[in-house]
């Protein structure tokens, strides 16, 4: 595990606020903005998207987050860009997630290798799993030191997820629910599925991810798991009030409650 | 047995596999260590070849056309699948599945549609066994296949519209994954054709495959031998092609041949033809070729017909292209209408924008006189009326 990734865990038991947004929305050359005003407003790690034509596992407003950016020209290539001075600016632990295509067109191994150059610290590709991960990527991982993050959802049995445990280096993603991402109807409080995990004492920590938006659905994550991970909610914000330093803050502020 | 079943993991060669989140995991996994066991019992065989006799209608008609024999100078026969109740190959697929989704104690079906046959095919099979429906379709393609949207509604299924990028096929397969993954305890993904994550490609090709144990059975009682020189088939996730072709691999004589959309040519950007085009890459949980940027963003295809708009194709496609074992080829859209039009009013047959494709092939080949050539017809073509009245100027 990385320095940054390792320190964080390390320092940080509880309340873990993590930050998704995607590369290149709403404007071409946000991404290094808006991670310096994660930064700033006190979120502890953030993962940046790299947006996808056909992203599987998310709703609408990845979704169309994801579009807006492919139009706006982001790709692979221009991130890394973007991100050459990453490190120059922040010691935030920063986290790429995506789908498997992209990355395979840019060559998996490059891929490493360029993160290890910027400073990336862990991977999250959910159409990723853990077999083919073990079989052909593990090495590379770890020759690049880059942790790979794996999900496991309520429907997950108590041997696929220590199988998980196991292949993980950085933190467990648990999915709160059911579901593709931005599913806020409702927070599904289900107590027994966390419980169930946090009794398993997994070597790695847990992050309680899809569905949070706000100060209560924050809380009640917080009380089964190290802490969150909050994407669609910052996504929607973005959208209303903007990537600025106040907006960025007062969303953060507010979550926290 | 044949030499191209996919491994355990559902790998043909490097292509197939599972790339599915892992909130898909316990469901495909389910179907992976179940769906040998349970259709390969008796009783599951017994009800599923009644069910194509009596309800289908199979086995489908073997047709010598006398007028494409004269015409390309060799035997031509037509592989009458458009014959089948709903009108395509599609429902040989659908009964399968229902069977294995109700083995599976689930409750709840839904499946992604792009001509809508196959949706048609799912509802119609819903409804026979009392299973609830919902089919996601293209918004442009519920448009241009408009009868179909109706036919799955009269037949009980909830249809929704899939308003995201190329609004086709593509669209429509991740809305129905997305439902998957919202609803994994209680609901059967019924995918239509040998895409997907394992074991889909391999199940629906084990369904399919009767078209070609029929073929086997009905040329050598016409011609005397078993194996034709030439089978061809149209192209699109390809369903209809794996089952012409399944029991022909690897015979040494019959040369397998599919073909694709090329839309309004190959090189127009406005294309589906992927084998010419694609690069190997992941789409809907499955490695094989896909139509796609550099950076790896799927391309948004284009046919005029539904059912080939899509820019990836099976795996094992992928596989029998690149060990040779089968041929893909393409046509345009053009030469598809044109091939419907003449196979319309020389044997009073009007097939499938889709079929016609496979059709219109003949015109790119020449043959031995006493080659044998069997064209699965895949669909008819009534879905597709708008389209040809526009195109055919009726
Ligand atoms: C009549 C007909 N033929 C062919 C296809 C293409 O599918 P596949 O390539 O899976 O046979 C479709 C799909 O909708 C169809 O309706």
């Amino acid at each position: 595990m990385s320095v940054r990734l390792t320190t964080l865990f390390e320092k940080k038991k509880s309340n873990i606020l993590s930050v998704y947004f995607t590369a290149g929305y709403p404007e071409i050359n946000d991404t290094l903005k808006i991670v310096k005003n994660l930064d700033a407003a006190g979120v502890d790690f953030i993962e940046i998207g790299m947006p996808f034509s056909d992203p599987l596992a998310d709703g609408p407003v990845i979704q169309e987050s994801s579009q807006k950016a492919i139009q706006n020209g982001m790709t692979i290539n221009l991130l890394f860009e973007q991100l050459t001075d990453l490190r120059k600016q922040t010691q935030i632990p920063v986290v790429l997630m995506g789908y498997l295509n992209p990355v395979m067109q840019y060559g998996e191994e490059a891929f490493l290798s360029k993160c290890a150059e910027v400073g990336i610290d862990g991977l999250i590709l959910p159409d990723l799993p853990m077999e083919i991960y073990n079989q052909d990527w593990k090495v590379l991982t770890k020759k690049f030191d880059i942790s790979n993050i794996f999900l496991i959802t309520p429907q997950s049995s108590e041997e696929r997820i220590k199988a998980i445990d196991n292949a993980s280096n950085g933190f467990v993603y648990v999915v709160s629910s059911n579901s593709i991402t931005g599913t806020n109807k409702k927070f599904d409080r289900q107590a027994e599925y966390y419980n169930s995990i946090k009794q398993m004492n997994l070597k790695n920590p847990t992050l309680i991810g899809f569905g949070i938006h706000d100060s209560e659905t924050f809380k009640e994550a917080c009380q089964y798991s190290n802490g969150v991970i909050v994407g669609t909610a910052f996504i929607k914000h973005i959208s209303k009030q903007g990537i600025c330093k106040d907006s960025i803050s007062s969303f953060v502020v507010q979550l926290k409650g | 047995m044949n030499t191209f079943s996919p491994t355990k993991e559902g790998f043909y060669g490097e292509f197939g596999g599972a790339f599915v989140p892992e909130m898909l995991y316990p469901n495909v996994l389910e179907l992976q260590n179940r769906y040998r066991e349970i259709i390969e019992t008796d009783a599951f065989q017994k009800e599923f070849s009644e069910l194509l006799r009596d309800y289908v209608g199979r086995p489908t008609p073997l047709f010598y056309s006398k007028n494409l024999s004269k015409e390309h100078g060799a035997h031509i026969y037509l592989k009458r699948e458009d014959l089948n109740h709903t009108g395509a190959h599609k429902i040989n697929n659908t009964i399968g599945q229902i069977l294995v989704a109700k083995k599976l104690n689930k409750k709840r079906i839904i499946a992604e549609t792009g001509a809508g046959q196959h949706g048609v095919a799912t509802a119609t099979a819903c409804a026979l066994m009392g299973l609830e429906c919902v089919i996601y379709m293209g918004a442009v393609d519920i448009e241009r296949q408009k009868p179909n949207v109706d036919r799955m509604k009269l037949l009980g299924a909830e249809v929704v519209s899939a308003t995201s990028g190329s609004k086709t096929l593509k669209d429509a397969t991740n809305e129905a994954i997305r439902a998957w993954i919202n609803n994994p305890v209680d609901t059967h993904y019924i995918i239509g054709s040998v895409v997907g994550p394992h074991p889909y490609p391999d199940m629906v090709a084990m369904f399919q495959s009767v078209i070609s144990e029929e073929i086997k059975l009905q040329l050598k009682e016409k011609t005397g031998s078993e194996n034709p020189d030439y089978v061809i088939a149209c192209l699109g996730g390809g369903s209809n092609a794996i089952g012409a072709f399944y029991h022909f691999i690897d015979n040494n004589k019959t040369k397998p041949i599919a073909v694709e959309a090329g839309g309004e040519g190959v090189y127009s950007g406005k294309t589906a033809a992927t084998i010419a085009l694609g690069k190997k890459g992941i789409i809907h949980g499955s490695k094989t070729y896909l139509i796609q940027t550099e950076d790896g963003q799927i391309v948004e295809p284009h046919s005029i017909s539904a059912g080939l708009d899509y820019p990836g194709i099976g795996p094992v496609h992928a596989y029998l292209n690149d060990t040779k074992k089968a041929t893909v080829v393409s046509v345009t859209d053009e030469e598809a209408l044109e091939a419907a039009h003449e196979l319309s009013q020389k044997d009073g047959i009007i097939p499938a924008l889709e079929s016609a494709h496979a059709l219109a092939y003949l015109k790119k080949m020449t043959f031995k006189k006493e080659d044998v050539v069997v064209i699965n017809l895949s669909g008819r073509g009534d879905k597709d009326l708008a389209t040809y009245q526009k195109h055919l100027k009726l």
